[in-house]
């Protein structure tokens, strides 16, 4: 009886061992397979989206007193960063929207701030005299601004709240009624 | 469990096993497995091993991996991800489609409703999409686990195996023979000619096995390991950190932040060079090809200086640059700098960057120039001063011009086709007079303008494109290829083959099974058995008909 029982022992002791080799294998199969899912799914997405942190830049500004404007330096402002060209038709519709409400929303704690994505200062300067644009408009003169929020067309904007977080990113056009309900969205609380 | 002993030998076999591993009887309620039951011939596939364990199939682990443990569900995922992958061919994928265009309208006016199909179902992605992605994985964990429930069992069968085989086993071999009378002289000839030939000989009371070649069996699982190992740096290619693959254009002249280094590098591109035969003396050879061909490239080059940025941190902000390298990039030359390559892929010959115009008085049909003015396209002043006291005011720059209704504008912010609003004040004068001027185009605005701004000349520049890669993921595919390979020749060119000798009574009997080329198996049991009064093998498929 001794031989039997030791045998069967011996028997299960295997079976567990094989269960546990299967499952450790299987697990690591298949966390790859999540893994590269995962990975793939994150590639496609915006670097930049909402609930992201904006990342911090600096650049040269257009117009105004200040030679540069750091987003850093807006803390606890709404801000509403919108990445825009000369050349861009839906941009330059937008634009008159954007300083409509401008004086309004920045007594409010909101700060509009434009980043033009053009080649030269020239074309930049032209826009703002022909209208008249009195929120900050920066130049991203090597799009390295643009790179770092992975912008897609233009226009782009990211409304960003008081604590620095993208609250909504919209590509395209917006009209002054969105406009408006946005900057709602990240006007400060008294 | 439900072991199975065998009645001839007492060994005790897993389940499922088709020949006992120790002398190969057939186990009557398993040859249906390896369909043996209408068949004169044993399958030796797999020696006969128990492949899949019936018996542990309790747990949700264990159906799972009895499902990969299948071939048939292996090239079933296989059929699947051969006609997905044909399907990806059918239409261009996103990444081939003009960059410029939305995907979502572009499928639809280039191919329809089938366009539209397509781009709705996703397989303008199809190769990165999660399906066709998870159908890869698939298919590796099918190969891990069949190859583990494979060779682990055949390699236990092929140690443990016997000389002494069962008769049933041996007169279902393929070769096959009887001598009736074998006398002690031609015994040991054959001994020696099989030794002769390499084969290792066991014995066990007199009943014989050679074999050689057994290394060939393990060809297929090397070949496994080594695909496991390329899908693993496939895999790999996900992590930012082992691979990165994007595009940079450069101007001539131009220093820019090359891409995915989080601005810590940039490049400077000094010159772009094109070079096509026929420009130097040793292309005269070619000089009637040429002229039927036309111009024919010979070299794609930039010269380029690479820098490291040691200062700033934020973004946008001004960096702080030191040479890192210097050097040209021509095609397959790359430069490379801290893992990263820059490969030569594209360029724009032609780019303005400089235009120089010139006044002179409408009524002049000399068109002598009073002043002259030079714009730089990169970065153009606001006001020029010029001699004879003019002075000149950009008041529009159109950098990629074009007419939208009437109304001039720039289709890019690129100067492939400038123009120019001035504003031109003649001496002592306060008014301006309007001139449109660009690439054949001189408009004066007003029709009253007593001077006229006319192209002079112009300076081009070149764009070169080149790929960023960062790859560590390629000593890995590497290997996995090279390991690949391996296993391939192991099993190709080596040969697994056993010759059975079963005395019976004053003669013997043989039986031989070799893995693939048959035939070699036959003219060494020729050479084996030459000089001798043993019956030659017979081929017993040639009859396998039940």
């Amino acid at each position: 009886m001794g031989k039997i029982e030791e045998a069967r022992v011996r028997k299960s002791q295997k079976k567990k061992i094989r269960l546990l080799f299967r499952s450790i294998l299987l697990f690591i199969m298949f966390s790859a397979l999540i893994f590269a899912l995962v990975s793939n799914f994150n590639k496609d997405k915006a670097v930049i989206g909402v609930s992201d942190v904006a990342p911090n830049f600096v650049l040269h500004q257009m117009n105004g007193k200040e030679e540069t404007l750091e987003l850093s330096g807006l803390e606890g402002k709404g801000v509403m960063l919108n990445f825009w060209a000369t050349y861009c038709k839906p941009c330059e519709e937008e634009m008159p929207y954007m300083e409509s409400l401008y004086p309004e929303y920045s007594e409010k704690g909101v700060e509009i701030v434009a980043v033009s994505v053009d080649a030269t200062k020239l074309v930049i300067d032209r826009f703002i005299d022909k209208y008249e644009l009195s929120f900050p408009v920066l130049h991203d003169n090597n799009g390295q601004v643009m790179d770092a929020y992975n912008i897609g067309p233009l226009p782009t904007t990211f409304f960003i709240n008081s604590e620095g977080k993208v609250v909504e990113k919209i590509e395209g056009a917006l009209t002054l009624n969105r406009l408006e309900s946005y900057l709602q969205q990240i006007q400060p609380d008294e | 469990m439900n072991k199975v002993t065998c009645d001839a030998c007492g060994h005790i076999n897993p389940e499922g096993t088709v020949l006992c591993a120790s002398c190969g009887k057939p186990i009557d309620k398993n040859q249906h497995i390896d369909g043996n039951e209408n068949s004169n011939l044993l399958n030796m596939r797999y020696d006969g091993t128990a492949r899949r364990s019936q018996t542990y199939n309790k747990t949700i682990v264990d159906k799972v991996w009895n499902f990969f443990s299948s071939v048939k569900v292996g090239v079933t995922l296989i059929v699947i991800t051969l006609v997905a992958s044909a399907v990806g061919t059918i239409l261009p994928q996103e990444m081939y489609i003009p960059p410029n265009v939305q995907p979502s309208v572009h499928y639809k006016d280039q191919y329809g409703l089938i366009g539209q199909i397509y781009y709705q179902l996703g397989f303008h992605n199809l190769y990165s999409s999660w399906w066709y992605m998870t159908l890869l994985a698939l298919i590796g964990i099918s190969i891990v686990i069949a190859s583990i429930d494979r060779v682990v069992p055949l390699y236990r069968a092929l140690k443990n195996q016997r000389a002494r085989r069962h008769e049933s086993f041996l007169q279902r071999q393929r070769y096959f023979s009887k001598t009736e009378v074998v006398t002690e002289e031609d015994k040991a000839k054959v001994l020696a000619s099989l030794k002769k030939l390499r084969y290792n000989i066991t014995e066990e009371n007199g009943h014989l096995m050679a074999e050689k070649g057994r290394f060939s069996r393990w060809g297929p699982y090397v070949n496994h390991v080594g695909l496991i190992i390329f899908l693993i740096g496939a895999l790999l290619r996900f992590l930012p950190f082992m691979y990165i693959d994007d595009f940079v254009w450069v101007r001539e002249g131009e220093t820019k932040a090359i891409p995915q280094t989080n601005g810590e590098y940039f490049i400077e591109n000094k010159d772009f060079i094109l070079e096509t035969y026929g420009d130097s003396e040793e292309d005269q050879r070619f000089a009637e090809a040429l002229e039927r061909q036309g111009p024919v490239a010979k070299n794609f080059q930039t010269d380029a200086i690479i820098y490291k940025n040691d200062g700033a941190e934020v973004v946008g902000s001004e960096p702080d640059l030191k040479v890192l390298k210097e050097g040209s990039i021509q095609v397959n030359h790359p430069i490379k700098f801290d893992g990263f390559a820059l490969y030569q892929s594209s360029y724009q010959l032609n780019e303005f960057e400089s235009m120089s115009f010139k006044i002179h008085e409408v009524n002049d049909e000399e068109e002598l120039a009073l002043a002259s003015f030079t714009v730089d396209l990169t970065n153009p002043a606001y006001e020029y001063e010029l001699d004879n006291g003019f002075r000149v005011k950009i008041d529009q720059y159109f950098p990629d011009y074009y007419l939208d209704d009437g109304e001039p504008r720039s289709e890019t912010k690129y100067p492939r086709n400038p123009a120019f609003v001035f504003f031109v004040y003649p001496p002592n004068q306060e008014e301006p007079e309007v001139s449109f001027a660009g690439i054949g185009r001189n408009i004066d605005a007003s029709g009253q303008n007593q001077y006229k701004i006319g192209l002079q000349g112009f300076d081009v520049r070149d764009v070169t494109g080149l790929s960023v890669r960062r790859d560590y993921t390629l000593p890995i595919l590497g290997l996995g290829g090279i390991i690949f390979m391996i296993g391939v020749v192991q099993g190709m060119y080596w040969y697994h083959r056993r010759v059975w000798i079963h005395p019976k009574e004053n003669g013997w009997w043989i039986a031989a099974h070799t893995n693939k080329n048959w035939f070699g198996l036959k003219k060494d049991i020729e050479k084996a058995i030459q000089n001798t009064n043993i019956t030659m093998v017979k081929d017993q498929q040639d009859n396998n008909e039940k």
